[in-house]
Formats: structure tokens, C-alpha cells, sequence
């Protein structure tokens, strides 16, 4: 398993609760799935994956694609806009 | 095709030409900006506009003001999505949608939704569409500020 460097950006709730809106990590984690409960471990998000969808490089993909070093990954949190 | 932009050039804005097929997030007060409200495509027998506002209650409580933010780039590509669909449903000439971002107070222009037909039933039906889509899919959150000291994130059910 290969570590990997990743990009996570956080808004809303996930950013208030993260206390940044972005940071690079490095994570052995092989999908989102695992990089969202890696970082819900860290910061003790309240949001369930079943509430947050996920993008990569600013499209909304699958959380179970296999994440890449250099990745920009972005959780999304339940929206409002309107 | 979207000409999507995620920066708003709006104090550039003179002619309908330079906005169609936009979509856009602005930290700038969107009813200032009277070249929006009277872009009219020359093909278009009909534009209908929504405009949503900010309300001092929700849900039973009072409201001061509210924050805005949102995802600019992928706001864009899935507005694109929503753009394309809403032209394969319904016969329209020209869209466009800008949302604000950042701090909003009670009757500040929170979207605007223009949409441009040949006939008023394409124009009604696609800005629908179009309000309807980007209230679930849309990366934007808004924080609700109360009376009371309170506040807290909105979730769309």
C-alpha cells in the first residue's frame, strides 16, 4: 500500500469542524471511503459518509474510485444553495 | 456549450452578448447590476427570472442574516450538467444563473435565474428546472444566524 499525498478541501460544517478549509495529507487510504473515515477519526466529523458526496479535481465522482498522489479531493457536505 | 465562468468580471457586464450561458458565484450585490435585468436575447419571445431572497424566518425562527459560501469550480461543472439538461428538455435560447456568496442580510438578491425562450411554456418550465436542480446539487451552504445568539447550517431535505 502506497502512501500517497492528497489535497482535501472542506466547506461549511466539515471546514468549522476540521478548523481549515484545506490541507495536504498523507494517506495510505485506496478510496475516499477510507480517506473520509481516516479524517472523520481525526476530526470527529458529525457528518456520516452517507450525508457528504465527494469530488475529485472539481467533478463529483464515486467513493470508491481509487485515489491517485496529487489528487484534489473535496468533501461535500448536505447543500443550500438557493 | 457553457461558457461557464467561476469570477465574475461584473462591472464589465454591457451587453446581454457578453453574459449568456453564464453561470456564476459573486461576492458582489447581484441587484446592482441592471445590465443582467435587461439582457434580452433578440430570438426570445419570452424570459422568465426567479430571484430568491433573503427571509427573516425560517422554520419558525428569526433570522438576522446569513452566510453564504460555495465550491466555484465544481459549482460550475455541475451547473454545466444542469444547463445541458435543462436543453435537451425544453427548447430555450439563454441561461443564466448567478448566486451570491458571503454575508447576506434580510432582503438582500440571494440567486437570480434568468431564462431565455422563443415561448413563454420552454422559459417557465426550464427556469423551474433549473431553480428546482440547483437547490439539491449545487455545492453552496448557508449558515442561518437567529435572534437569539443561535446558528447553524442549512441542510436541504
Amino acid at each position: 500500500m502506497s502512501v500517497k499525498r492528497i489535497s482535501v478541501t472542506y466547506y461549511a460544517q466539515l471546514r468549522e469542524q476540521a478548523a481549515r478549509a484545506q490541507e495536504d495529507i498523507q494517506t495510505n487510504a485506496p478510496t475516499p471511503t477510507e480517506l473520509y473515515a481516516e479524517l472523520c477519526k481525526r476530526y470527529h466529523f458529525s457528518l456520516p459518509a452517507e450525508s457528504v458526496k465527494v469530488a475529485l479535481h472539481d467533478a463529483f465522482t464515486s467513493w470508491h474510485v481509487p485515489l491517485q498522489d496529487g489528487d484534489s479531493v473535496q468533501f461535500i457536505p448536505p447543500v443550500a444553495g438557493g | 456549450m457553457c461558457h461557464c465562468r467561476t469570477v465574475i468580471p461584473f462591472n464589465s457586464f454591457r451587453l446581454w452578448q457578453e453574459v449568456e450561458n453564464l453561470f456564476a458565484l459573486t461576492d458582489q450585490p447581484i441587484e446592482q447590476h441592471p445590465a443582467l435585468l435587461q439582457a434580452q436575447a433578440e430570438e426570445a419571445g419570452a424570459k422568465v427570472v426567479f430571484e430568491g431572497w433573503v427571509r427573516n424566518r425560517n422554520e419558525g425562527r428569526q433570522v438576522l442574516r446569513l452566510d453564504y459560501e460555495g465550491a466555484a469550480a465544481l459549482a460550475a461543472n455541475e451547473f454545466s450538467h444542469i444547463e445541458q439538461e435543462a436543453r435537451i428538455q425544453f427548447d430555450i435560447v439563454d441561461l443564466i444563473c448567478v448566486h451570491r456568496v458571503g454575508t447576506l442580510e434580510i432582503g438582500d438578491l440571494a440567486v437570480w435565474i434568468a431564462v431565455q425562450a422563443g415561448h413563454r411554456g420552454a422559459a417557465f418550465d426550464a427556469c423551474r428546472y433549473v431553480i428546482e436542480q440547483l437547490k439539491v446539487r449545487l455545492p453552496i451552504w448557508k449558515k442561518e444566524h437567529y435572534i437569539d445568539g443561535d446558528s447553524g447550517w442549512i441542510n436541504h431535505p
